[in-house]
């Protein structure tokens, strides 16, 4: 019940946001979110660590088809449950910088995203699983072609095309895999997972590249990454905060829920090339994130590097690589989401993002540059650093499978170290330059938000224990599953 | 029976409108006569009721066409009452609509292939006509011209086939034929296969689908917008439930004569009917293409021939034809009431023009590509289920990659509405039309939290 509660709520105070309309959107979004917070940490308080799915809600849709509305919660759900429920607020409150033509549309978009979002990360019907997947795809797609910058019906347009493209062959796969359950046939996710282990290779290996494409053109991974960098740019903050943030988590999860276990043998076979894909993203988009002159374009490379790590170790399909990768998705949605915070706001108070234009801000800025730091460090995965204990794992998981893969995926850190530190010596030292000379320290909402986002880097980084707590027995479970 | 007599009635009276001056009462009366034909199909549910000897056949099947079909002209009458009232001849529009309609019945409920013929001429003489209503139009004259040529030459070859059929069979009757079709499943004279051909040949004509496509883009294009709407949701609907009705009571013991074909014409169909309208500039052409790659779904669930097939044209169907009323309204307001049709750029800043409008091309374009939540999706998500069970995967795979081209012609409009600018004035709304959008959007999104409720109605 209290799931249906978590999905139903975004969606009633979206639609009356939208309704409503005004300048009261904001706030009555922040509201909204805030209280979908406080109902997902009464979840947590009432969550049984265990592999079991709870706060069950299973009622008939379609029964003819044995579609049902059936959702659940479990520790790796839990978490993206989380994860979701702490940036939406964040992300909404970010905003209150910003004047948005039409706020109620906006914070009303905003609020359905969530709805999907948190949908994706607890169905457990694979038909609605699908209904949730597309669904987040068109508020995001209509923020960014109402609110985004220069250029984006072409960009936002490949970017939809993109998804749909990897969505439709997952429709495919699900729907070939219910052809295959037993007796009047059914969607849900243990009928799923039944008929898909029993397929044979061939079959398998099919349904691996179904669902495999929509989950990396999510994430995305290379070679499918190319709509990704230009969107992040061109989308409004928010959007960009809600693509990077919650949206390519979508990806990673739904390859751990719906692809490891149903086609264990599939994966099993490309699981390898699955894996050097992601490296060669890694490195791939290290190095372009290094001699890019653009903030926001720096910081959109910089995520499918970290996401190819996570991917790297999921696909390691082992618990170390799984359990990195499940902390990783939430330590870098909350970095992701600062770090665009904070370019936002240079360029909101320099009208650029070219590093080249920027410089001396600390000097001036000491308490918006201190910030930075810490979260820089977060995102350059420094011990006792949020980013730390997930890419560590992520790693170790990697490096069971291989020392040479590892050696590679650690490169990731290197060079993130080196485009980071560059950007920030580039942007925060040096000289002073006529863009920055009249910089402003941060200030009412920004300190609040920049308060919260370091003080999760550093608690996630030096308490990591509890949340890797909660997700263990779901993925040993899910490991079980994909060894058998 | 009653609503053949009711809608035929109705007709008649409408022509006499004319003659005894109750021009202003034909509105509300046609409506209530719908109203009342859809009450008869429910009263009649679930009866198999056989007429004229066996020669119509009201089974569920055609009840649901004809309920859907009879809702779905109510609502194109909410749009088209100016495209009605504001040109001479009311009354025959009012009647030759309705006999429109008469054929559509006689289409879906045919029991004998007498009737099948004598629907589809009832239903194409009466879309002539109106295709050509536009008198001083050079484009409406040439589009009824061609329709006229094209649909005679293709129901040459409808009969031509129906005439072979005779011949080896010895009989009109569908369910007579199904019956000669399992007895000699295995050996079927060349001359019948021929007539299956034949017959393929004219239903293709008549659903559009490729390569016996090329008088749609015309004939749409240049016809009265409204009669445009028209053409592309009931009588689309009436001659896909015809062709689906005659393969699988008449030729059903027979699929791999026919099954072949009708999978490759599926796929010609929504590629060339998709690429194709990925060109397109104008609009109104646009929406003729997207109705041709329409067609070719359609076909997958005929193909298919599953147990599911029945509900997913139901579905599909109904879907569709809610959509493309609605885009075409939305587009023949939006080009301010002309037939040509208009470009892509009329629709610049309409969210800014007409919101309701704005959210209505939206909500139509998003149906039509096949997006979830939208009516649409379920549409697709029933055919490709109901392919898949039957095991044609090809099919759907190649139908997936059709509708993704798709999506790049449906959203530069939905791109045109929002992001384009413009200097166009603000577009205002009369009640009916309001009421026409908000119904269909309404529904597009009712029916797909829905879909059992519809889908279930064919078992």
């Amino acid at each position: 019940m209290l799931t249906a509660i978590l999905i139903a709520l975004p969606l009633v105070a979206g639609l009356y946001i939208i309704t409503l309309g005004g300048e009261q959107s904001k706030r009555i979004a922040l509201g909204a979110s805030l209280a979908e917070l406080a109902i997902a940490i009464f979840m947590l308080s009432q969550f049984q660590i265990n592999a079991e799915s709870q706060f069950v809600c299973n009622v008939p849709w379609i029964p003819s088809l044995g579609i049902n509305f059936y959702v659940a919660v479990d520790g790796i759900s839990m978490l993206m449950i989380l994860l979701t429920t702490v940036l939406t607020p964040l992300i909404v409150y970010s905003s209150f910088g910003h004047n948005y033509s039409k706020p109620h549309n906006f914070y009303g978009l905003m609020l359905l995203m969530q709805m999907a979002l948190i949908g994706v990360f607890t169905a457990l019907d694979g038909f609605l699983f699908y209904i949730f997947w597309e669904l987040a795809l068109i508020p995001i797609y209509f923020i960014c072609l109402l609110w985004g910058g220069e250029g984006r019906a072409k960009v936002t347009f490949k970017f939809f095309l993109y998804t749909m493209v990897g969505s439709l062959f997952m429709l495919v796969a699900l729907i070939y895999l219910y052809q295959q359950t037993p007796g009047t046939h059914s969607f849900s996710i243990d009928a799923l997972y039944a008929a898909g282990q029993a397929l044979d290779l061939n079959a398998q290996r099919a349904i691996f590249w179904g669902m495999f494409l929509a989950f990396a053109i999510k994430m995305p991974i290379f070679p499918l990454h190319t709509w990704q960098p230009d969107t992040y740019v061109v989308a409004p903050t928010q959007g960009t905060m809600l693509l990077s943030g919650i949206m390519l988590k979508m990806g990673i999860y739904g390859a751990i829920r719906w692809l490891l276990p149903i086609v264990p043998d599939g994966v099993a076979a490309y699981a390898n090339l699955a894996m050097v894909l992601a490296i060669i993203g890694i490195i791939y988009a290290s190095l372009i994130a290094w001699v890019q002159s653009d903030m926001k374009r720096l910081i959109a490379y910089s995520s499918i590097a970290h996401v190819g790590l996570i991917a790297a170790g999921v696909f390691s399909l082992n618990e170390q690589g799984l359990s990195g990768a499940v902390y990783q998705m939430l330590s870098h949605g909350i970095n992701v989401f600062a770090l665009f915070f904070i370019a936002d706001m240079i360029e909101k108070r320099t009208s650029t993002r070219l590093l080249g234009n920027l410089g001396g801000v600390r000097s001036i800025a000491p308490k918006f540059a201190t910030f930075f730091m810490v979260i820089m460090m977060g995102s350059v995965a420094l011990p006792l650093t949020n980013g730390f204990p997930g890419e560590f794992l992520s790693l170790n998981g990697v490096y069971q499978v291989s020392g040479m893969y590892a050696l590679f995926a650690g490169i990731t850190i290197i060079l993130g170290a080196v485009y980071m530190l560059s950007a920030y010596q580039k942007s925060m030292l040096g000289e002073v330059s006529t863009a920055t000379e009249k910089f402003e320290e941060a200030k009412n909402h920004e300190t609040h938000i920049l308060w919260i986002c370091a003080a999760l880097v550093i608690l996630m980084g030096v308490f990591p224990k509890p949340l890797f707590d909660i997700a263990e027995p779901a993925i040993q479970q899910l490991l079980t599953m994909v060894k058998q | 029976m009653k609503s053949l007599l009711l809608l035929s009635g109705l007709g008649i009276g409408a022509m006499l409108a004319e003659l005894f001056n109750f021009k202003k009462l034909l509105f509300p009366l046609v409506c209530l006569g719908l109203l009342a034909a859809i009450g008869v199909s429910v009263y009649d549910w679930n009866t198999d009721i056989r007429l004229f000897n066996n020669m119509l056949r009201l089974d569920n099947y055609a009840l649901v066409f004809t309920a859907s079909m009879s809702f779905i002209t109510l609502l194109w009458l909410l749009g088209a009452n100016d495209y009605i009232e504001h040109e001479t001849h009311v009354s025959d529009k009012y009647a030759l609509t309705l006999f429109t309609l008469v054929g559509a019945f006689v289409m879906v409920s045919y029991n004998n292939l007498t009737m099948l013929f004598i629907g589809i001429e009832i239903l194409s003489l009466s879309m002539y006509v109106l295709a050509g209503s536009k008198k001083n139009d050079l484009f409406s004259n040439e589009a009824a011209l061609k329709y006229f040529l094209m649909g005679s030459f293709a129901t040459g070859f409808l009969l031509f086939g129906v005439a072979l059929i005779y011949g080896v069979t010895g009989s009109f009757h569908v369910e007579a034929i199904g019956d000669y079709c399992l007895a000699n499943a295995g050996n079927l004279p060349t001359m019948f296969i021929t007539a299956i051909v034949l017959m393929m040949i004219g239903m293709a004509f008549k659903v559009s689908a490729t390569p016996f496509h090329f008088w749609a883009p015309d004939v749409y294009t240049g016809a009265p917008s409204m009669v445009t709407a028209y053409m592309a949701t009931v009588v689309k609907t009436a001659a896909v439930v015809a062709f689906a009705r005659l393969f699988y009571n008449a030729f059903g013991h027979a699929p791999v004569v026919w099954q072949i074909a009708i999978s490759l014409m599926a796929v010609l169909t929504m590629f060339v009917g998709n690429v194709t309208a990925v060109f397109q500039q104008n609009v109104k052409r646009m929406l003729a293409y997207s109705s041709v790659a329409h067609a070719g779904y359609l076909l997958i669930a005929l193909v298919a021939m599953s147990k599911l097939s029945g509900g997913a044209i139901f579905y599909y169907t109904l879907s569709y034809s809610l959509a493309s009323l609605l885009a075409f309204h939305i587009l023949f307001t939006v080009s301010g009431n002309k037939n040509e049709g208009a470009d892509i750029s009329a629709f610049n800043g309409l969210a800014k023009r007409n919101p309701l409008m704005a959210f209505g091309i939206t909500v139509a374009m998003l149906s039509l590509a096949g997006i979830p939540p939208l009516a649409g999706f379920f549409g697709k998500y029933y055919i490709f289920n109901a392919a898949i069970e039957a095991g044609r995967y090809k099919l759907v795979i190649l139908a997936v990659i059709a509708s993704l081209i798709s999506v790049y012609y449906y959203f530069k409009v939905i791109i045109a509405v929002y992001f384009k600018q413009s200097n166009e004035a603000a577009i205002e709304l009369n009640g009916l039309h309001k009421l026409l959008y908000l119904i269909c959007v309404i529904l597009l999104f009712v029916l797909a939290i829905i879909p059992e409720l519809i889908v279930s109605m064919l078992k």
